[in-house]
């Protein structure tokens, strides 16, 4: 009988230097049992189909480099670093590179000696592989990825934007990647990891994992846009590190597919950093997305907000589990969680769970999940003005996903994501017209 | 234009209106004073098409149509326009579309073609400068963090631009001061024609120096049980509202 695990361990590669880093996943991973309904990280997610389909078997070909693609991630008015992969692939040929004294910029192929020093050195030190299975299976997968350091006390000039498209050449076959960063103390930077797919639907399975390590005083504004078509399934996490008065602005979104999984997981190594975690879920159809976030408080006086917003249409499903956790020496902590939804139809469903872990007892926490109506005196209060009651329906669900769009701070991406999800709420022009 | 007939109007069982009659025609303003309690708010909530307000007897007759009978933003198309008491705060509508997306539904309902983006921007950013609001306030949420003076020369500005036949302000004087309190009465002042008619619902005196009423009632009781012309409203001012209330009861 096909088994998925089996299937992952038997991909063999040639032997290099990641060659450490493979053995050390794969070690975790032969042991990992594949998740079912009574995992409780997992109670939500059907993980069962993974049974029935070897990703692994394929080798994928190499797409041909249309450069229409560009249009699935190119954002106007926004002058980026650019790495395109395709299928897991570096495309050169779509990609956009400026020298910039401040950013270090290497693919895992391309790294000097020292950079494959760092990379060995920092991949999976923030990541508890027994706990993150998906992630112990991509590093036994490890090929390429993106490695990015920006240097003590400087700024990147421009953001960086990494692509990661899927083509139907990618059908039945697993796309992998990973992306390190370091940003050295004092340093800043811009990072958009961008997940778009051509249109055609692929079976593909994604398993994409971000190391983001946050020096002393380093900021970094990081967004994460999964734009996916219909059939893939992504098992993606994003590890965070800060040390001592580091800034981390993240902001996810995701637009549903068959599965999508991300695991969020900031961890405070130092003193006075500060986090603000949001994001958006749009699932419609049959989609379903999950979304584990967990926040380690371990040293005293830090911040975290995190911001989860979702819209759950048609027989979608969606999932949202928040962590705070704050050890016993984190005093003077103050962390805040609110998740709000909206259900659009009655065979939406949503489970959402904050879960407060608080072992210090001199802390500021709030935490908040609901289901939420919209509200009818804003709806009245539109209708007073002559909006009809379609267009104010619509009009107040982009609102409630606008709130976080809007507050940005790169404008031209919430100019880039506007009209895509102004789009989802109706299908009729004349209902969105005004949201533009 | 408005003929308001026998009102009675029940909200949560308990009967507020009870028989309120009232005339507006083109060119009038009428001034609706009372007490606390005496059903003020209720009239502009009912006239407007809000939930929870059931008409359990009369008729209101708008236009020469049965008010009754239409939805909430028919009679906003139809030219009926209610400045809130309290303006509702809607975060991530900008306040821009939200003036946009209006002014086009009653524009359509005139058979005038929309405005194109450009030209409402100005239309729009001269309406901030009559009411003296930043034009900072265009792109942020309706009524978003505004303050209390603020949400109410929004709600003047929206009249401004959609340019009603009827307005109904809801104590659109509570919480103003008098600088803020001059800027709201120019702005209706500035809108006085006559092909137009206000009614003015509030609990003070102080605004109707500004806004000169054409005639001036007292609602008590779910009913109006004096009518005048704007010497009433100084009289009111001097004796409070008891002697009437005593008078008809």
């Amino acid at each position: 009988m096909f088994d998925f695990t089996q299937a992952a361990l038997a991909v063999e590669r040639e032997r290099d230097w990641l060659s450490p880093l493979r053995a050390q996943g794969k070690s975790v991973w032969q042991h990992y049992s594949l998740p079912t309904r009574k995992t409780e990280n997992w109670k939500y997610t059907n993980l069962s189909f993974l049974q029935k389909q070897n990703y692994f078997a394929r080798q994928i070909s190499d797409a041909p480099l249309d450069p229409s693609l560009s249009a699935l991630y190119q954002i106007p008015e926004f002058e980026v670093h650019r790495l395109v992969f395709v299928n897991g692939r570096y495309a050169e040929g779509l990609s956009s590179l400026s020298e910039d004294s401040a950013l270090e910029l290497s693919r895992f192929e391309d790294a000097d000696d020292l950079q494959r020093k760092i990379i060995a050195g920092k991949l999976n030190t923030n990541i508890e592989l027994k706990e993150f299975g998906f992630s112990a299976l991509n590093t036994s997968q490890l090929s390429d990825g993106v490695f990015l350091r920006v240097k003590r006390n400087r700024k990147v000039d421009k953001p960086i934007q990494v692509v990661w498209l899927t083509t139907s050449e990618s059908d039945n076959a697993n796309v992998n990647s990973r992306l390190l960063m370091v940003l050295e103390s004092g340093a800043e930077a811009s990072l958009l990891e961008h997940y778009v797919s051509s249109s055609e639907s692929h079976n593909v399975f994604t398993n994409a994992v971000t190391e983001l390590f946050l020096g002393a005083n380093a900021k970094l504004t990081h967004y994460r846009l999964h734009k996916e078509q219909e059939s893939a399934v992504h098992i993606g996490a994003v590890f965070a590190t800060l040390e001592s008065a580091a800034h981390l602005n993240s902001f996810y979104l995701a637009f549903g597919s068959r599965l999508k999984r991300l695991d969020v997981h900031v961890e405070y190594e130092g003193e006075g950093a500060e986090s603000h975690i949001n994001g958006v879920y749009l699932p419609k159809n049959k989609q379903h997305v999950d979304i584990h976030s967990c926040i380690e408080h371990k040293v005293p006086h830090c911040r975290s907000n995190e911001v989860f917003r979702g819209i759950v249409a048609d027989e979608a499903r969606a999932v949202f589990n928040g962590r705070i956790h704050i050890h016993k020496d984190a005093q003077k902590t103050e962390a805040y969680l609110s998740n709000k939804n909206l259900l659009t139809s009655n065979k939406a469903e949503v489970d959402t769970k904050p879960e407060l872990e608080i072992y210090a007892d001199d802390v500021r926490c709030a935490h908040g999940a609901t289901v939420a109506q919209l509200d009818p005196m804003s709806l009245h209060y539109l209708r007073t003005r002559g909006v009809s009651e379609n267009e104010a329906l619509v009009m107040l669900s982009f609102g409630f996903i606008n709130e976080l769009i809007a507050e940005l701070k790169h404008e031209a991406i919430s100019h880039y994501l506007r009209p895509a999800i102004a789009q989802l709420f109706s299908r009729d022009p004349a209902l969105v017209r005004h949201l533009l | 234009m408005l003929s308001i007939k026998n009102l009675h109007v029940n909200v949560d069982e308990k009967t507020i209106l009870k028989g309120l009659d009232l005339d507006v025609k083109a060119g009038e303003v009428h001034a609706i004073m009372g007490p606390n309690g005496s059903g003020k708010s209720t009239l502009g909530h009912v006239l407007s098409g809000r939930d929870g307000y059931d008409i359990i007897d009369g008729d209101i007759q708008f236009q020469g149509k049965d008010l009754l009978e239409l939805e909430t933003e028919e009679r906003a198309r139809e030219g009926l326009f209610l400045a809130f008491q309290y303006p509702v705060e809607i975060p991530g509508v900008s306040n821009m579309e939200f003036l946009k997306a209006s002014v086009d539904a009653v524009r359509e309902h005139r058979a005038q073609a929309p405005c194109d983006a450009v030209s409402f921007m100005k239309q729009a950013r001269a309406a901030c400068k009559e009411v003296n609001l930043n034009q900072d306030f265009l792109k942020r949420g309706v009524n978003e963090g505004f303050s209390g003076g603020e949400k109410k020369r929004n709600e003047i500005m929206q009249m401004m631009l959609l340019e009603p036949t009827l307005a109904i302000l809801d104590e659109t004087d509570s919480g103003l001061d008098i600088d803020a309190l001059q800027i709201v009465a120019d702005g209706v002042n500035s809108l006085r024609s006559a092909q137009r008619g206000f009614i003015v619902v509030t609990h003070y005196q102080r605004l109707l120096n500004y806004i000169e009423p054409d005639f001036v009632h007292v609602l008590a009781n779910g009913k109006i049980v004096k009518s005048g012309d704007k010497s009433l409203a100084l009289e009111l001012e001097a004796k409070g509202y008891a002697w009437l209330e005593e008078e008809v009861a």
